[in-house]
């Protein structure tokens, strides 16, 4: 891509002024010996430092068993731009990276630059959800291993609840409700920026996994249905919208509309919120020993919209898989297997609240001590509401942003819900041209 | 006469060589694509489509499903962002930026070394700069709320980045920031370039420093204000980075470069990104080309 740079085509300045910004490729020779048949395999993985210290340790005990070196690549920490990144790593048939993360929604938009794994899985997929195998598995080909599963959670403040003697909420209405009061009671002098409930709303990826679980938990189906029609314009979608604006500003701050699950993490942890919308991941990171929470907080499945409404947490998730570009591909084809191998992903479960894709580990009482949500809540990430990107295939992010961004316009109040997914039906029909 | 002729190309061959490898090529090959519909994903698998891109059904300009007028599209929300930025960013730099270097133009103690400190802005790169200004605007640990806060200034924390009606303002305030030091710079050596006899005649004369100031100083140093103005003007007109890392980057805020990142980069639909990146290019050549012109008018009215 470098070579293409000039004064005129200002964007690639822009680009490669970002790709140095955001993506530092760190290398770390890991082999000790390295024998003459051995071949260097580059990962990407870790996008904080808990995530980047187990992938370092895991890909050094196979560097050691194989005797080849594994190169670490850290990816950006916005999937958005991860996505952007690789389809430009496709494009320019890259063989810098070996292995890539694949979002649970991707597996449609790069079929066509992934190796098939089925020739070096032997069968073991089957050791794994079948969803989650299901859905990396385009026109017969198995494209990525799970490497670990993902749903929205809510965070909540236990002690804060008992305190003011109020139950963990059923609806979005008694989040609201509890939010206030604990806020009203909690803003003292000394913390006057507490805050009822905080989540993810800049707009991006994130925005969409959020916004979906609020219309999916008010009935108002998944933006576009399986058949690839456009759903979005209906009466619940509206009430979950307006309902989410409403908090804007009033058990939430302005702020969450610049915030990423970081942003939000950083808020709870710090004991600034009550109630969080996160992934499992912050659970670990939330009850590390110098965790001002540690132990002070509890894990619920996401409120239902009404009484007459359903939980919903959207399904996320994470999958390792081979470039088609690469040079060394069975290497890592078996690294890839390496990681998503029950012993790893115990470990990652186990130290790093990764929650497993294999239904054996969830019976583990070593996991289950360890992260005691996983056994309770298991129907949460089995019964988890997916994006429509098996029905958008290659424009899934078009309508992913169409969707983050009509909500972003709801929550900042530059328009009312029902304006927002008006024009959003009438936006991703245009993205939709003839066909998906 | 013909030797000489072949060797100055052969010296020349090189450059032109690279320009056209490092230039021409990417800049035809991005314009041929806004003539086609091409995605990432397939580079090779492009189709022509002539004007669709741009005056199509679904085009940049002329899009019969702008149901709510052109300057309510995307791309319409993002070349009136590009320019509210622009105007008021290049404005005040360069109110700034004169004012810095009238000052520093003044003999004083210490001089050379506040000369030296002023450009510290300019020369960290902006994705640290947007990042750290990031942080210390954040509504929940941000030390600008805390200090306001506790300066009785506001009553609540406010979210300079992510609320719509304040984002585009902290965004011109930072490159504000960061960019008056070069402007100040540019002015500084352009004063330094004065006569001395017309203020030591100004002096005896016992004229106002500021009808000084409006009748010498500010015609002698027009042309290279004007310079460093369209310096900024065209910089300012292709502003992406400080946007992408400061705010939520949604459509409400973002710059045509933004728009051209994301339809290019995001959603891969090169053909109409390409569309959307010449463009701009013809947008920021134009915009240009007016103040050029428009600046020259002025200056001829004056020497009349």
């Amino acid at each position: 891509m470098n070579v293409q740079m000039n004064r005129q085509s200002r964007y690639s300045l822009f680009l490669t002024k970002l790709v140095a910004a955001f993506v530092p490729v760190i290398a770390i020779s890991l082999a000790a010996m390295t024998p003459a048949h051995a071949v260097t395999v580059t990962i990407a993985c870790g996008t904080n430092g808990a995530d980047f210290e187990f992938c370092k340790r895991h890909t050094g005990e196979w560097a050691k068993k194989t005797g080849n070196t594994v190169k670490l690549f850290s990816q950006p920490i916005s999937t958005t731009d991860s996505l952007a990144l690789y389809r430009q790593l496709f494009a320019a048939k890259s063989t810098d990276v070996d292995i890539i993360i694949v979002d649970v929604v991707w597996p449609g938009i790069i079929k066509d630059h992934l190796l098939d794994l089925k020739k070096y899985s032997k069968g073991v997929e089957s050791q794994h959800f079948p969803a989650i195998v299901a859905n990396n598995t385009v026109d017969g080909k198995l494209l990525g291993m799970p490497w670990f599963t993902d749903a929205g959670l809510l965070y909540y403040r236990k002690d804060l609840l008992d305190k003011h003697g109020l139950k963990v909420p059923d609806t979005w209405e008694d989040l609201a409700a509890a939010a206030k009061k604990v806020q009203a009671a909690e803003r003292t002098p000394a913390a006057a920026d507490f805050q009822g409930f905080v989540f993810p709303a800049k707009a991006f990826e994130g925005l969409s996994c959020v916004a979906l679980e609020w219309v999916a938990s008010y009935g108002g189906g998944s933006i576009v249905d399986s058949s690839g029609k456009v759903t979005i314009n209906n009466a619940s979608a509206v009430k979950a919208l307006n309902t989410a604006a409403s908090w804007i500003g009033t058990i939430s701050p302005n702020g969450v509309l610049n915030y990423a699950e970081e942003d939000t993490r950083g808020v709870f942890q710090n004991g600034k919120a009550l109630f969080m919308r996160n992934w499992p991941y912050a659970y670990s990171l939330m009850q590390a020993p110098d965790s001002p929470v540690k132990g002070k907080f509890g894990v619920a499945p996401l409120p239902k919209g009404g009484a007459g409404g359903k939980n919903a947490a959207t399904l996320g998730g994470w999958q390792l898989a081979v470039t088609k570009y690469s040079k060394v591909p069975d290497a890592a084809a078996d690294l890839v297997m390496f990681m998503t191998s029950a012993e790893v992903q115990k470990d990652r479960a186990i130290k790093g609240s990764y929650n497993p894709t294999r239904p054996d580990l969830y019976k583990d009482k070593d996991v289950i001590a360890a992260n005691p949500f996983m056994a309770s809540l298991l129907d949460v990430f089995t019964n988890a509401v997916a994006r429509p990107s098996t029905a958008t295939g290659i424009k899934y992010p078009e309508v992913s942003q169409a969707f983050w961004d009509a909500t972003h316009d709801v929550l900042s109040k530059k328009s009312t819900g029902e304006e927002a997914v008006r024009k959003l039906e009438g936006r991703l029909n245009q993205v939709k041209r003839n066909k998906w | 006469m013909n030797n000489r002729t072949r060797t100055a190309w052969l010296f020349l061959a090189p450059m032109i060589i690279l320009m056209i490898v490092v230039a021409a090529w990417p800049l035809g090959r991005s314009i041929w694509f806004s003539f086609t519909e091409t995605n990432i994903n397939d580079l090779a698998a492009s189709r022509f489509v002539g004007f669709e891109n741009y005056f199509g059904e679904f085009g940049l300009f002329a899009n019969p499903n702008h149901s709510e007028g052109f300057w309510r599209s995307d791309w319409g929300v993002s070349i009136r962002n590009t320019f509210t930025f622009a105007f008021f960013s290049v404005g005040l730099e360069t109110l700034a930026g004169l004012g810095v270097a009238m000052l520093l133009n003044q003999e004083f103690r210490g001089r050379a070394f506040v000369r030296t400190a002023v450009l510290v802005p300019w020369a960290i790169p902006t994705i640290v700069s947007a990042k750290m200004w990031g942080w210390m605007l954040h509504d929940q640990f941000g030390i600008i709320n805390q200090m306001m806060v506790n300066a009785g200034l506001i009553a609540q924390k406010v979210a300079w980045t992510a609320d719509p009606q304040y984002a585009m303002w902290t965004v011109v305030a930072v490159d504000v920031w960061k960019t008056t030091p070069f402007m100040a710079l540019l002015i500084l050596a352009a004063l330094q370039t004065l006569p001395k006899d017309c203020y030591e005649a100004a002096k005896v004369d016992g004229v106002h420093p500021l009808r000084l100031f409006w009748k010498v100083t500010l015609p002698l140093i027009k042309g290279p204000l004007l310079v460093a103005v369209i310096f900024r003007l065209l910089d300012a007109l292709r502003v992406f980075d400080l946007i992408f890392v400061l705010t939520s980057n949604s459509s409400s805020t973002i710059s045509m470069s933004g728009f051209v990142r994301r339809e290019m980069i995001d959603n891969g639909n090169m053909g109409y990104g390409s569309a959307a990146s010449t463009s701009l290019f013809l947008i920021i050549f134009l915009a240009a080309f007016i103040f050029m012109r428009l600046a020259r008018v002025k200056l001829s009215e004056e020497s009349a």
